[in-house]
């Protein structure tokens, strides 16, 4: 047995993973895709039926044409993109900073990113509440903006607005601590060598100093920014309490999937989306890869 | 010293300065703010968290609390949910769940980790760039297949569906295995030389080494597990399997707006104090996250 142990220990120690990491990651993909070309309603087997789900997708489906994919546009720019400027500058503006005051912020600003998605509606649910004491209508109540309480959560016309408010809140996550990192470390005769070479101000430094030694970093980030965008596309349903959105107004892909995966159960269905969904998370990260991949890969 | 003094005559500031000057003000002047809009909520939720009933339910709402009261936090543990089944149960799932995924994870994700840097195979290459590939996964985005996933390896209505899924983590494997690359392989062939097996090597001088990226990973399981509610909507039906993080989006909490931010303070609490334990070992291993 230990002679075994000793003998195929790469195996032994990366089994545990590979196994797991096939299990719960490359099986559910592959299975999505198989699914996707099925009609699967979890009561009979699944039924081939070629690529019926792509086709009423793209043409049949009004609610994925009309709201989801303009409102997944609006939030990933928003949020994915938006997000990711917003850290590399918090990020760039705190390395600015001395030790401690840099610490004490950079821990503030991150902090939303711990709730996940539980805490976002019970915080941010009375913020938003649709009486006259929840805390934003009271305001403009009193500040007179709006003559009686707004339902905000119920309604289609600011659900959008608010998902993105609290994603963006909550997004300063790990890829801002390592962009955070990367800048920290860039080399500082690096700075001293390109002023002599005639940088003359801080914008100049970042394009020329920081962003090109932080580039790693900042590709990672530009991974964590995508994942997160689209890991916490749920928070339409969790803030407004249903799904589907009113109105579909905070329908994004992802919850459009949970909407036919587990209430209709059209599971054949639900997987053309994921697949769909998949396929445009990498596009994202082949474009980042584009803008900050080295030149030798 | 000198050196120092002529780069600041050149420029105002800088990266990291070592003390505070005249041209950082600016960046407070909206970091400050910024902060404080952050914080907004979570100090919200902390002052509901003590406030009295009649404090709750005044109008116009107070932000401050006057008469601050536990109130809320012995009531969350003495009504029990719709389901007879008591919050401290869901708490109690929670921690042991969440010990293990920490566990597990650290474990797999150093050994796999070690194997990928310092050992030479075959696929390692490929093994390595699926990982980078599984980066950017987005589990609610197959949640559907990985529902039968669990399904057919009789996972469902465990309570081990609560931790096995969240174990394979590629960012955490990602990290380890970049900070285990800092790590001179001369160190791991002294060993080899001395006779040391793989096991010994990576229980020895492996794990030591890099302790900033365990803690980072620590940190990053628990966050995944503590908050994660996927296992307890989807797998599992048995309320008394069910975690804390549930019992909070769940309707039980019609009970009211004190009880919910006072379990709010409970979810949120220990992800806060383990970041500030740990931030310096998390900002080390940051800075070898570089994706090339």
């Amino acid at each position: 047995m230990k002679k075994f142990l000793e003998k195929h220990s790469i195996g032994v120690l990366l089994a545990p993973y590979v196994f797991l990491f096939t299990l719960f990651i490359i099986i559910p993909v592959l299975a999505a895709v198989a699914l996707s070309f099925t009609y699967f309603n979890t009561i009979e087997s699944p039924r081939f039926i070629g690529l019926a789900n792509y086709i009423s997708l793209l043409t049949n489906d009004k609610v994925f044409m009309q709201k989801v994919i303009p409102n997944t546009i609006i939030y990933a720019s928003i949020v994915g993109i938006g997000g990711y400027l917003l850290s590399f500058f918090l990020a760039w503006s705190l390395s600015q900073l001395t030790k401690i005051p840099r610490t004490i912020l950079a821990i503030i600003i991150y902090s939303p990113s711990m709730t996940g998605g539980v805490l976002l509606s019970t915080v941010w649910g009375v913020i938003f509440n649709g009486d006259k004491s929840g805390y934003l209508n009271y305001l403009l109540l009193d500040m007179g903006i709006i003559d009686k309480p707004v339902l905000w959560l119920q309604s289609d016309k600011y659900l959008l607005t608010i998902m993105i408010i609290v994603t963006l809140w909550s997004s300063m996550g790990i890829g801002f601590l390592a962009i955070l990192a990367g800048i920290m470390n860039v080399n500082e005769e690096l700075y001293e060598a390109a002023y002599i070479d005639g940088v003359k101000n801080r914008f100049q430094e970042i394009i020329y100093v920081t962003i090109p030694s932080a580039k790693p970093q900042m590709l990672f980030g530009a991974v964590m920014a995508i994942v997160n965008t689209f890991t916490s596309s749920g928070v339409g349903v969790a803030l407004s309490g249903s799904n589907p959105t009113p109105n579909y107004a905070g329908q994004l892909i992802v919850t459009h999937i949970e909407d036919y995966g587990f209430i209709r159960y059209e599971m054949g269905y639900a997987a053309a989306i994921s697949v769909v969904l998949l396929i445009i998370i990498r596009l994202a990260s082949v474009g980042a890869n584009k803008l900050f991949g080295s030149a030798d890969e | 010293m000198k050196k120092k003094r002529k780069r600041s005559k050149l420029r105002a500031g800088g990266v990291n300065p070592e003390r505070f000057s005249r041209g950082q003000i600016k960046f407070y002047l909206y970091l400050i703010p910024l902060a404080a809009f952050m914080l907004l909520p979570i100090i919200f939720i902390t002052m509901s968290a003590f406030k009295p009933v009649d404090e709750l339910f005044a109008y116009p709402p107070r932000f401050f609390v006057k008469n601050p009261t536990l109130n809320n936090f012995t009531q969350l543990f003495s009504i029990s949910s719709s389901t007879n089944v008591p919050a401290s149960r869901y708490l109690f799932n929670s921690i042991i769940s969440t010990l293990l995924v920490v566990i597990l994870t650290l474990l797999m994700s150093s050994a796999a980790g070690y194997v990928l840097s310092k050992k030479a195979f075959k696929q390692k290459k490929l093994l390595f760039s699926i990982n980078n590939l599984a980066l950017m996964f987005v589990p609610i985005a197959v949640a559907i297949p990985r529902y039968f996933v669990i399904v057919y390896s009789g996972l469902q209505d465990s309570f081990l569906a609560n931790v096995i899924p969240l174990l394979a983590m590629p960012v955490g494997l990602f990290l380890v295995k970049q900070f285990i690359d800092q790590i001179p392989d001369a160190l791991v062939e002294a060993a080899v030389i001395d006779g040391a097996s793989d096991y010994k090597i990576l229980t020895k001088i492996i794990i030591p080494l890099i302790k900033p990226a365990l803690a980072t990973i620590a940190i990053l399981a628990f966050q995944t597990s503590w908050n994660s509610t996927e296992a307890s909507t989807i797998y599992i039906n048995k309320e008394t399997l069910k975690t804390f993080s549930f019992y909070n989006t769940s309707g039980n909490m019609v009970a009211g707006q004190g009880i919910a931010a006072a379990a709010s303070l409970i979810m949120f609490l220990p992800n806060l104090i383990l970041f500030i334990i740990l931030q310096s070992q998390v900002m080390n291993t940051m800075a070898h996250s570089g994706l090339k």
